[in-house]
């Protein structure tokens, strides 16, 4: 048992005092939401735990999902490879290849029957007898089967696993499929993007392998923790769009000045994602940050609900005044829409205060 | 001349199979045959992956076509998203502002350096370095060879590399070896001391650390990484320094002041860690000349980092095809001629219509037509050994003017040093003279470098001149900046209602695995048709009408194998390429309607 590094040594090893490692795990109680009696839980985990194994299998996808792993800061994906998972198979990274890899698959399959953890980048195509995807001369479907059938968990990675993605856009030429159609007997928790936010990733994984369960997840299958507001909830431009300030082209004032991007076709108000709290590239910037809207990468078909740059024309959950709807016409080009009234409602508003000022 | 045929392989030995190549990105198969004394006679390289995303284009808006070609490849992230936007620029005829192609270098730029950064220790770094050997090492002695071969690298202290190691040690203790389990580590194909092999692990982790932070400056033009956002016209990052909202706007002294950290961290990780650690192994494994194949042959590259916007002959790597290894005559390279790219389905997983042979991208046609030829071993559904006399992979033929083209880093290279490139010239003869100079070779550079080690050493020069000339970049920003020119985005034609009913355009660029071409034709606003021509198609292609093989397969051959069974001189090939499955396979018909018949279960 001592052999085996826990996440615990590692913090030690990398000059952590026992005091701050036990300082973390409230910390960490505390981000999660879970109260101080449950740091105790964690310390003992993360003292004791041996490295929970992974199979990491990929279907059609482009490893975006990959590469957002590898760019985690907290945990450092290293500390994750060498200290907390066992990545047994991920054929993007291990050192083997052909037979030698696919002995690797069976042996963790069989060894840690029900015990190791599936973590599933892209899908599987059913078109052309599942070969439009192939792995070892097999489809890719079969990979899949069979590694699902014994394992503790599964996660489905990105909005490919999730959802299907842009492989599944419309006409989904080799009918690929989200990962749920084909494994219907286990839960599947679903960390959707394109890619997901690595802290993301790696904090849907250390949660589970913390509290040896998996966290709470919507009607969808997605962790609530991650997935539960709208990026337009937390966005730092949003107080522009209740104003009314809004960028009308690119590179106008509005853009210089940080405006809401609502206009121009940002997503935000319909997509369930951390961008606007955890952010993205150790919490760097994200894309409404950045100037472009989002393209609501982490829902279910956003590649089939028109453009990226239309301006969002059916959500209804805002409270709004009560003539809204005819200047909501006026605004959005005849779609009555409650969010594009609202937008109007905000511009008129300032209009008016604009009025006031001058 | 004699170009590299599969009439001159040799098929009659021990066939051996690797799938799935790993350390890849996508999805690949490799088939080799050995002789008596295990050496490649014939080689089989196969694309065993297709998503169709063209199609899946058709009808689309052109100024969302970026995002949905982006996710063609997430290791390459957002080089199909720039030539696409490139292409539909060109259809449009709309010229972006020479901010807008600043930010797009140094994004470009920072795709390369992570991309070739990453390449090297997490995919690449093991065919050379046995991490169990490390074990064996005298810490002391790894602190005194860091400190040889690179004066200015901070860790390299003795304890740092003991720590290293028992980090390491504990790892294999556990008996969970995790992603190097079942290496080939008691294989006689790895060649380094053990001193030697425990840099390199810690450099392996170094790179873990580092690859995160330079991708950040994607985060601040794009928004995030993997995938960040372009945009039709320009960039949508605007930028605003000392205006009201400066804080809050993409670009401001801050976000500048933080992609120039990146940029100069990059510069030390490249000069101190990654190009030292290549030159070493090359050192080390200087008998190990083999590879090379087609990079001896034929090359080609559209060129890359054009200096004043749409000036070709100003680019930092320049455009142009060799042909039979002749070096002393570039060709011109123009990717609208219809004679000059084209690409052939003889042996891929598709069909054309009667007659047709080779199609030029504007043109192109593709119906998949998965069909197994007769001497194939095993089922449909569970294949033992492809028959590559029939078609046998989901990866078309392009070729230049009739010829199998070798692309990437190398070729890049080989072509700049050609064209005389000053920077280039200077940076492949410092390396050629060190290398002879370290291990007493007398070597031209046609013998050094084509070869794998010739195009890992050319990936780790074009980190280096990526660095350097994004420090360039950044400073030409805010020089434009200071004289007055905040402009991000040309906007003029942003409305459909101002487009020409029909345009057809090309979008080029140097992709970190090599040329890179995205053909569209737009009709009454709407995507009418979209092909992408991607690095890996070049260069894993299967054979053409002529039987010309592709560059992974002619890479491949007289390669000896020390154990046939452990395909690590393989992997050491196929990875030099830097293989990008995903990208090369993706390729589809107009009338994918047809093929949306199965039933979901």
């Amino acid at each position: 048992m001592s052999q085996i590094e826990t996440f615990y040594d590692v913090m030690r090893r990398q000059g952590i005092t026992r005091r701050s490692f036990l300082k973390y795990c409230s910390l960490t109680a505390a981000a999660l939401g879970l109260g101080p009696a449950f740091a105790p839980k964690i310390a003992h985990a993360m003292e004791n735990k041996e490295r929970t194994p992974v199979l990491w299998l990929h279907g059609l996808e482009c490893t975006c999902c990959s590469e957002s792993f590898i760019r985690s800061a907290h945990p450092l994906v290293k500390d994750v490879v060498l200290s907390m998972i066992s990545l047994d198979y991920d054929d993007t990274l291990m050192a083997s290849a052909g037979h030698q890899a696919e002995a690797i698959l069976e042996e963790t399959i069989q060894k840690y029957k029900g015990k190791y953890i599936l973590a599933v980048e892209g899908n599987p195509p059913l078109n052309e007898d599942g070969m439009f995807c192939i792995v070892g001369g097999k489809p890719f479907l079969d990979q899949l089967k069979h590694a699902a059938k014994d394992a503790a968990a599964i996660i489905a990675w990105g909005s490919c696993a999730s959802w299907g993605c842009v492989q599944a856009a419309r006409p989904n030429p080799t009918q690929a499929v989200p990962i749920h159609k084909v494994i219907t007997d286990k839960p599947i928790i679903k960390v959707p993007g394109c890619p997901p936010i690595a802290e993301v990733m790696t904090g849907v994984i250390t949660y589970m392998l913390t509290f040896g369960t998996l966290p709470e997840l919507d009607r969808q299958g997605r962790p609530k923790m991650f997935y539960s507001q709208r990026i337009h909830d937390k966005c730092y431009r949003r107080p522009h769009f209740d104003a009314g300030q809004f960028v009308e082209q690119w590179d106008d004032e509005g853009a210089r000045k940080g405006y809401c991007l609502y206009k121009v076709g940002c997503k935000g108000p319909t997509t369930y994602n951390a961008c606007s709290t955890v952010r993205w590239n150790e919490g760097t910037s994200f894309p409404i940050q950045a100037g472009h809207g989002c393209i609501g990468c982490s829902e279910d078909g956003f590649w089939d609900k028109g453009s990226f740059y239309d301006r969002l024309t059916d959500i209804h959950q805002f409270g709004i005044e009560k003539n809204a709807d005819e200047i909501g016409t006026a605004v959005a080009g005849g779609v009555g829409a409650a969010i594009a009234a609202h937008a109007a409602v905000s511009a008129i508003k300032r209009a008016q205060h604009k009025g006031d000022q001058e | 001349m004699t170009e590299l045929n599969a009439n001159q392989l040799d098929n009659s030995g021990r066939r051996i199979v690797v799938d799935p190549v790993t350390r890849i990105e996508g999805h690949m198969r490799c088939e080799v045959n050995v002789d008596e004394n295990n050496i490649i006679r014939n080689a089989v390289s196969t694309g065993t992956m297709w998503r169709g995303l063209e199609v899946i284009l058709k009808g689309r808006d052109p100024r969302d076509a970026w995002a949905f070609v982006e996710r063609i490849c997430g290791v390459c992230t957002g080089t199909h998203a720039l030539t696409s936007v490139r292409a539909v620029e060109d259809a449009l005829d709309i010229q972006i502002p020479l901010n807008a192609h600043l930010i797009r270098h140094m994004m470009d730029k920072t795709l390369q350096i992570h991309d070739h950064i990453v390449h090297f220790y997490h995919l690449h770094a093991l065919d050379w370095v046995n991490p169990v050997n490390a074990l064996k090492a005298d810490p002391v002695e790894t602190s005194e060879l860091q400190k040889m071969v690179s004066p200015h690298h901070p860790k390299s202290s003795p304890g740092y590399f003991k720590d290293v190691q028992t980090r390491l040690k504990k790892f294999v203790e556990s008996g969970q070896l995790g992603l190097f389990a079942n290496g080939y580590w008691d294989n006689p194909a790895y060649k380094m001391p053990p001193a030697a092999d425990l840099m390199a692990v810690a450099h392996y982790l170094e790179a873990l650390d580092f690859q995160k932070e330079i991708v950040k400056i994607h985060a601040i033009f794009g928004g995030k990484n993997p995938h960040p956002n372009y945009m039709v016209g320009g960039m949508p990052c605007a930028i605003n320094l000392d205006d009201t909202g400066a804080s809050g706007a993409p670009v401001n002294m801050v976000t500048l002041n933080f992609v120039l950290e990146r940029i100069r961290e990059a510069q030390a990780f490249t000069k101190n860690v990654y190009l030292p650690d290549v030159m070493a192994i090359a050192s080390i494994y200087k008998d190990w000349l083999y590879g090379g194949g087609l990079a001896a042959e034929n090359l080609l590259s559209y060129g890359t980092y054009t200096q004043v916007p749409y000036d070709k002959s100003t680019d930092l790597l320049p455009a142009g095809a060799i042909i039979g290894g002749n070096w002393d005559e570039i060709h011109p390279v123009d990717v609208r001629d219809p004679e000059q790219v084209q690409e052939f389905v003889d042996h891929s997983w598709y069909r054309y219509e009667e007659g047709k042979t080779g199609l030029h991208p504007w043109d192109g046609e593709t119906s998949p037509s998965f069909e197994l030829g007769p001497n194939t071993v095993g089922t449909k559904t569970d294949i033992k050994e492809l028959d590559e006399s029939a078609k046998y992979s989901w990866i078309k033929a392009p070729r230049w003017r009739g010829h199998a083209m070798e692309v990437g880093p190398l070729p890049r290279y080989i072509i700049a040093y050609a064209s005389g490139r000053e920077y280039v010239k200077e940076q492949v003869d410092r390396s050629l003279a060190s290398f002879n100079q370290a291990t007493g070779h007398e070597l031209t550079l046609k013998q050094f470098l084509p070869s794998t080690l010739g195009r890992t050493l050319a990936r780790a020069l074009e980190c280096e001149l990526c660095a350097d000339s994004m420090l360039d970049d950044w400073h030409q920003l805010v020089g434009n900046i200071k004289a007055g020119d905040t402009s991000t985005a040309n906007v003029e034609k942003w409305d459909p209602a101002n487009w020409p009913k029909e345009a057809k355009g090309v979008g080029i660029n140097e992709a970190p695995r090599g040329a890179l071409g995205h053909w569209i034709k737009i009709k009454d606003g709407k995507i009418e048709n979209y092909q992408a021509v991607v690095p890996t198609t070049w260069n894993g292609s299967p054979r053409d009408s002529q039987g010309n093989i592709g560059a992974f397969e002619a890479s491949l051959l007289n390669t000896p194998m020390e154990r046939p069974d452990e395909p690590v001189e393989i992997l050491r090939t196929l990875h030099s390429f830097d293989p990008c499955l995903a990208c090369s396979t993706h390729v589809m018909s107009e009338d994918g309607q047809e093929l949306t018949k199965v039933k979901i279960r």
